[in-house]
C-alpha cells in the first residue's frame, strides 16, 4: 500500500498567525470524548428512524442504548455508497421532510448521483465548520475571495461560498465558467485568496502565464483546494505557478460536503473535526483498524447530522491518521493526504497503483506539467498502460536527444514509484481536456469490454 | 552568422505536418528547407524561412510549439572529399555537431550547403572560420534561396 509523506513545510510569512474560529478545535482529549460519545448515541437514535438503518441495526442486534463507550461504535453496521443509491433519491432522511432546507448531491462521476440534504440547523453547523478550516488556513474578515468551484448540486460551490461569508471575508462567487475570465476577475477584484479544485488550480496558473500575467500581477496570497486527492509535488508547482501558500481541506457530501478536516498553518495533515464526526482508519479487507500511521480506508460517523446522518460511511478515501499533538493547539486526529480511493485503485499486472502515484512521479521530473492521462488497457494477456504527458511550451528542445531523454526519465520515474512500466507519449500543450471539475485522470478500456 | 531556425513539435498522428505547412503557407512565408526528425511518437520538425518571427507567431496562433534554434550555415566544396575536409575541421576545433542537414542551394558544382546545429554557435562561428571553413551569413544564404 502506498505510504503518504508529509513534508515539513516551515514557518508562514507573517499574516498566518494561528488563530482559533471556535474555541471548540482545541477541546481537551477527554471532554471531546466525552462529547463524542453523547452525540454517537443522539446520532444512533436519529439513524434508527430511518426505515434502511433500523433493519441495519437489527441485523446488527446493536441500539442506541447498547452505545456505553467509543469502543461500541465498532458494533455498529457499516454504510456504503450503494446504500445511499439503492434509497435514492432521499430514503435514508431522518427527518420530516418540511425541515430539509438544502439538497446537494454527488457529482455522479462513479454511477447514479447519491443525494443528501440539510436541516437549518445541519447548514449552520457545516458553515461553521467550513470558517474554522478557513481560518485555520489564513482566512480574515479583510479579504476577497474567488469561489471558482461549480455551484450546484455539488457541495463545494455553496460550502466555500457561506463559510467564507461567515468569516466576513468578500466572496466572488464566481463559479465555473471559462478560465481566462476567472484570471480576468482575479486581477480586476484583487482577490487574495483562491478556492477551486488543485488541478484546476493549476490550470488557472496555466492560463495567467499564457496571458503574460506573472505571479506579482495578482494578488492572490493563498488558496484552499479540495475535491480531488492531489500530492505533495502537485501543491508546490501550484504554489510556484501562482506564488501562494497551498492549504488542503476535505470533505465528501455524503458525510456533510467540505469541512470534514482542513489543514492548520502547520501543514502537516488535517485536523478532523472530531466534535462532529467520528473517523475510522480501517483495512478495506478485513475491515479492522491499520496499525497506527498506517495508510488505511477513511470510515466516517456523523455526530450532529440532523437531515441524513450517516453511521461508519466507507469513504473509500485512502489516508493515513497521525494522533500525535499539533503544536496549533487544535486536538483533533490529523489526517494525512488522501493517496487514493480504494476503488480507483488500479490493479497492473497484479500490481496496485494510484493515478496519484503516477502524478507524483511526472512532478519529480523537470520539465514536465502534471497535466496527465492514464490510459490502461489488455490487447492480449497482459495489461499495457500509456501516460500521456502534457508539454509546457518551454519543454520543446531542437535536439531529439534531450527529448527522448525527457522521456526516458519520466519512464524511469514512473517505474521505481509505482514498479509498473508505461509506455509514455509526450503530447502537445493543451492537448488533453481541461474540466473545472474533477480531473480525469485516467480510462480504463478493460471496465468496458468486460461490462 | 547564424541562422534562426524554427523548432516544431509535431505529434505523430495525421495532419500533424500539413498544419504548420499550410499556416505558413497561408501566410506568403516561404519555407527555404526543412528537416523532420522523429521517433514513432513524436517528431521535430526544423524548417528555415525568411521572416523567422512573423512565422514564429503565425504558428504559434495556429497552436503549433515552436522554439527558435541559431545553426550555422557552411558551404561544402562540391567534390567527393569535400564533407570530410569541412568535417575535418570542425575535429581540429574541436567541436561537436548535434545534427546537420542540407540547405537546398543554387550554388550547385561548386559549394554544397549544410546547415549545422551545434553547441555554442557564436564560438563556433568564430573557431571554424579560423579553420578555413567558408560560413554563409544569413543575408547571402536568403539571397542564394531567391
Amino acid at each position: 500500500m502506498a505510504s503518504s509523506s508529509i513534508v515539513a513545510r516551515g514557518a508562514l510569512p507573517p499574516g498566518f498567525e494561528n488563530r482559533l474560529y471556535d474555541p471548540a478545535e482545541a477541546l481537551p482529549r477527554d471532554e471531546l470524548s466525552a462529547l463524542q460519545l453523547r452525540r454517537l448515541q443522539e446520532t444512533v437514535e436519529r439513524a434508527a428512524r430511518v426505515p434502511s438503518y433500523r433493519e441495519a441495526l437489527g441485523r446488527a442486534g446493536v441500539s442506541a442504548a447498547d452505545i456505553r463507550s467509543l469502543d461500541d461504535l465498532r458494533r455498529l453496521p457499516f454504510t456504503v455508497k450503494d446504500d445511499l443509491r439503492r434509497n435514492y433519491p432521499l430514503g435514508l432522511l431522518a427527518v420530516p421532510r418540511e425541515q430539509v432546507v438544502r439538497i446537494h448531491g454527488s457529482s455522479g462521476t462513479t454511477g447514479r448521483p447519491t443525494f443528501v440534504a440539510y436541516t437549518r440547523r445541519d447548514l449552520d453547523t457545516w458553515t461553521g465548520l467550513v470558517a474554522r478550516f478557513l481560518v485555520a488556513g489564513g482566512l480574515r474578515p479583510e479579504h476577497t475571495v474567488h469561489v471558482a468551484f461549480g455551484y450546484g448540486l455539488f457541495t463545494g460551490g455553496f460550502g466555500l461560498h457561506y463559510g467564507i461569508e461567515r468569516v466576513g471575508a468578500a466572496v466572488v462567487p464566481a463559479g465555473g465558467g471559462n478560465t481566462p475570465r476567472h484570471v480576468r476577475l482575479i486581477q480586476d477584484l484583487g482577490a487574495q485568496v483562491l478556492i477551486c479544485t488543485p488541478s484546476y488550480a493549476l490550470h488557472i496558473g496555466e492560463v495567467a502565464a499564457a496571458e503574460g500575467l506573472r505571479p506579482d500581477d495578482l494578488a492572490l496570497r493563498f488558496g484552499h483546494f479540495g475535491g480531488e486527492p492531489w500530492t505533495e509535488e502537485l501543491r508546490q508547482e501550484i504554489e510556484r505557478s501562482l506564488g501562494i501558500l497551498a492549504f488542503n481541506n476535505y470533505g465528501l457530501s455524503e458525510v456533510i460536503g467540505p469541512g470534514v478536516a482542513g489543514e492548520c498553518g502547520v501543514r502537516e495533515g488535517m485536523h478532523v473535526q472530531e466534535d462532529h464526526f467520528i473517523v475510522e482508519c480501517l483495512d478495506p479487507k478485513t475491515l479492522e483498524p491499520v496499525p497506527e500511521g498506517e495508510v488505511g480506508e477513511l470510515v466516517i460517523t456523523s455526530l450532529t447530522k440532523e437531515a441524513t446522518p450517516v453511521l461508519r460511511y466507507r469513504t473509500r478515501d485512502l489516508a493515513a491518521l497521525d494522533r500525535r499533538p499539533c503544536p496549533c493547539g487544535r486536538t483533533g486526529v490529523r489526517m494525512g493526504r488522501v493517496v487514493g480511493r480504494s476503488d480507483d485503485m488500479l490493479i497492473i499486472r497484479g500490481v496496485n497503483v494510484f493515478p496519484s502515484q503516477v502524478e507524483e512521479a511526472l512532478l519529480r521530473v523537470d520539465g514536465t506539467a502534471p497535466q496527465y492521462l492514464i490510459e490502461v488497457s489488455r490487447p492480449g494477456a497482459l495489461d499495457e498502460v500509456k501516460v500521456k504527458v502534457e508539454l509546457r511550451p518551454g519543454d520543446l528542445r531542437d535536439e531529439m536527444r534531450q527529448m527522448i531523454e525527457l522521456k526516458d526519465r519520466i519512464d524511469r520515474e514512473i517505474h521505481a514509484v509505482t514498479g509498473i512500466r508505461m509506455s509514455i507519449e509526450l503530447v502537445a500543450p493543451g492537448a488533453l481536456e481541461r474540466s473545472p471539475g474533477k480531473a480525469r485522470r485516467v480510462i480504463d478500456h478493460r471496465k468496458a469490454a468486460v461490462a | 552568422m547564424q541562422i534562426r531556425q524554427l523548432s516544431l513539435f509535431l505529434e505523430n498522428k495525421p495532419g500533424q505536418l500539413r498544419i504548420p505547412a499550410k499556416v505558413l503557407g497561408d501566410a506568403g512565408i516561404d519555407i527555404l528547407t526543412m528537416s523532420l526528425a522523429d521517433t514513432h511518437q513524436f517528431g521535430i520538425l526544423r524548417l528555415v524561412v525568411k521572416d523567422t518571427d512573423r512565422a514564429r507567431a503565425v504558428l504559434e496562433d495556429a497552436g503549433v510549439v515552436v522554439n527558435v534554434t541559431d545553426v550555422l550555415a557552411v558551404d561544402v566544396p562540391d567534390r567527393p572529399g569535400g564533407l570530410a575536409s569541412v568535417l575535418e575541421a570542425f575535429e581540429n576545433a574541436g567541436l561537436g555537431i548535434e545534427y546537420m542537414y542540407p540547405f537546398a542551394t543554387r550554388e550547385r558544382g561548386r559549394y554544397a550547403t549544410l546547415l549545422f546545429r551545434l553547441e555554442d554557435p557564436a564560438k563556433a562561428a568564430s573557431l571554424l572560420q579560423q579553420h578555413g571553413v567558408r560560413l554563409v551569413s544569413p543575408a547571402e544564404l536568403f539571397a542564394r534561396a531567391g
